[in-house]
């Protein structure tokens, strides 16, 4: 039998295909040059302008007057041609796609590796660069090589303090920064079942950091309940047997909280290991940890409590804030001394707010853990929201549960 | 299609931040990546890139999608990337930025002249010679027009 992806792109994995795409979208960092690239092609129609979304999030809301300039011709540009547009505050791009956009079945390409996240709702959903995504916005489709897919089986469920993002480092760790290049990944099995849709986001977030082209699950009753509160109907994909290139399985139950040490995503150790390391900087957010789930997470543990070091949260759209505020968790991650800032990406790629400096050392929430990439000289270690939750009380790496 | 250059040697999983950094992406002055390319790897090193054939390990282009690191490849003057394999956006922007890429893997020295012949499909160091799998039929034609701009336009 296809794999999920095979059946998406109607074709068997190693051809090249032709594929019109469902939706497009990308944020302000990639607009800029795909509209440059766009001009270049000599501009003309733009194919399907309701298929295409431009979404500020990376540096919002603007830095520097260079930012601000480049920010106002990308959206008086999407605004001018009918895009659907987000303006700065509402979210992150990933985020704001999965609340209620993307649908099983659908291709969705993104101009940012981590479009991804969006194979949580059984959508074929991978990242292009900004020329690519210019001949997108002029032809409304583009080529694909169906990828080879790895089946990773999850049985049981997380257990303790444990969290899909412990799992997701642990997946990634096993495969290696490069294990999965050119293939898909499939996540399968009863664990899967288990897993909320937040949850399944920052699953198939991290995909992209074994090289993958994307992650995917199918959907299921989890997920036609999710769209469901964003007003569409969706069925549930079956999943037959299919064969799969190389297949992995992890029991959840065996899964612990772990760090990803710096400068890389696939080296991992138990949080046990790095107990006591002093920090300058948690950050909770991002498009794999900004989830209602996660700050819902994050609030029961420093609830009543303060921090013991700079804690910077942000919400993963102006719908996790909004919800955040109505249920009083915000309130409570204040009350805890943090800091929020707007809906974004915030510090994640260290070119505004939150960048660390020479020798300091976050902790973060994140998917990514690259040298200076929050800044020049500081070193990033990547964990679940509880871990980040715990030591941030601490003011030093701690793990979840510890104070019980 | 024939290019050289000579080597230039770099570790396995050169992420897209390390070849340019985030900091730098909001511009429309592509001089400025060309000038700041691999700047927190080395900063000698964008000096020294110019007619350069980089040789490096797996994975090279990990990370994130933004397209300005195959610019600032190609601003700097590299004329062609060897590594044993490439992440996927990498390798699509690149070539979509008429900057060719070679699989292979080679021991790598500095200063060496490196020639990459792809209508012959092999790769020419000293005096080794090596074979390369063709690029798709797609990307060479992509290639030999420029970039995918240039390709488009001929093509429309
Ligand atoms: S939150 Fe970080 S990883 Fe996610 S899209 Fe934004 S910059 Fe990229």
């Amino acid at each position: 039998m296809t794999t999920l992806s095979e059946r998406i792109l109607g074709a068997p994995a190693g051809q090249y295909v032709d594929r019109p795409v469902d939706r497009a979208y990308v944020h302000d960092g990639t607009g800029v040059l795909t509209l440059e690239a766009w001009r270049a092609l000599g501009g003309g129609e733009i194919a399907f302008p309701d298929r295409d979304y431009v979404l500020f999030d990376h540096i919002i809301p603007a830095n520097t007057s260079t930012t601000a300039d480049l920010q106002h011709e990308l959206r008086t540009f999407a605004c001018g041609v009918g895009m659907h547009f987000s303006d700065i505050g509402d979210g992150i791009c990933h985020q704001l796609m999965g609340e209620g956009t993307a649908l099983p079945g659908e291709i969705i390409v993104g101009a940012d590796s981590h479009t991804c996240t969006l194979g949580a709702f059984g959508a074929f959903a991978t990242g292009v660069g900004a020329t690519d995504m210019a001949v997108i916005w002029a032809s409304g489709s583009t080529w694909f090589q169906v990828p080879e897919t790895i089946g990773i089986f999850l049985s049981g469920r997380l257990t303790g303090h444990t969290e899909a993002k412990d799992l997701a480092l642990t997946y990634v760790s096993r495969l290696g920064m490069d294990g999965a290049t050119y293939r898909a990944l499939e996540f399968i099995g009863d664990g899967t079942a288990h897993l909320s849709m937040d949850s399944r986001m920052t699953l198939c977030n991290l995909a992209v950091e074994t090289g993958a082209k994307t992650g995917l699950c199918y959907a299921d009753a989890v997920t036609a309940t999710y769209i469901q509160a964003f007003g569409e109907i969706v069925s549930p994909q079956p999943h037959p047997s299919c064969r799969y290139e190389q297949e992995l399985d992890f029991e959840l139950e065996d899964i612990v909280p772990v760090l990803a040490i710096p400068p890389r995503v696939d080296t991992l150790l138990p949080v046990s290991d790095r107990c006591g390391l002093p920090l300058d900087q948690v950050f909770i957010g991002t498009c794999t940890n900004g989830r209602y789930e996660d700050l819902s997470r994050f609030a029961s543990i420093v609830r009543g409590k303060k921090v013991r070091v700079r804690t910077i949260v942000a919400p993963a759209s102006r719908t996790v804030l909004e919800e955040a505020t109505r249920t009083g968790i915000l309130s409570e991650i204040l009350a805890a001394g943090c800091t929020v800032i707007p809906p974004g990406c915030g510090p994640c790629l260290g070119a505004h707010m939150g960048v660390i400096g020479e020798g300091e050392v976050c902790l973060s929430t994140a998917n990514r853990n690259f040298r200076n990439r929050m800044g020049v000289g500081g070193e990033i270690y990547l964990s679940s929201v509880s871990t980040a939750a715990a030591s941030a009380l601490a003011g030093e790496i701690a793990l979840p549960g510890g104070d019980e | 299609m024939r290019v050289e250059g000579h080597a230039v040697c770099l570790p396995p999983d050169i992420d897209t931040d390390l070849i340019i950094a985030g900091r730098y992406l909001r511009t429309k002055d592509r001089s400025i990546w060309g000038t700041h390319v691999f700047e927190d790897l080395d900063p000698s090193l964008a000096g020294r890139l110019h007619e350069s054939v980089i040789i490096a390990g797996k994975n090279f282009g990990c990370g994130s999608s933004r397209e300005q690191a195959a610019v600032a490849l190609k601003e700097a003057g590299v004329v062609c990337i060897i590594a044993p394999s490439f992440a996927r956006i990498f390798f699509r922007n690149a070539i979509n930025r008429g900057l060719p890429l070679a699989q292979a893997d080679l021991s790598c020295h500095e200063g060496e002249q490196v020639v990459i012949d792809f209508s012959k499909g092999t790769v020419t160091v000293g005096p080794l010679t090596k074979e390369i799998p063709p690029l798709s039929p797609r990307m060479l034609e992509i290639l030999a027009d420029g970039g995918l701009v240039e390709h488009w336009r001929k093509r429309k």
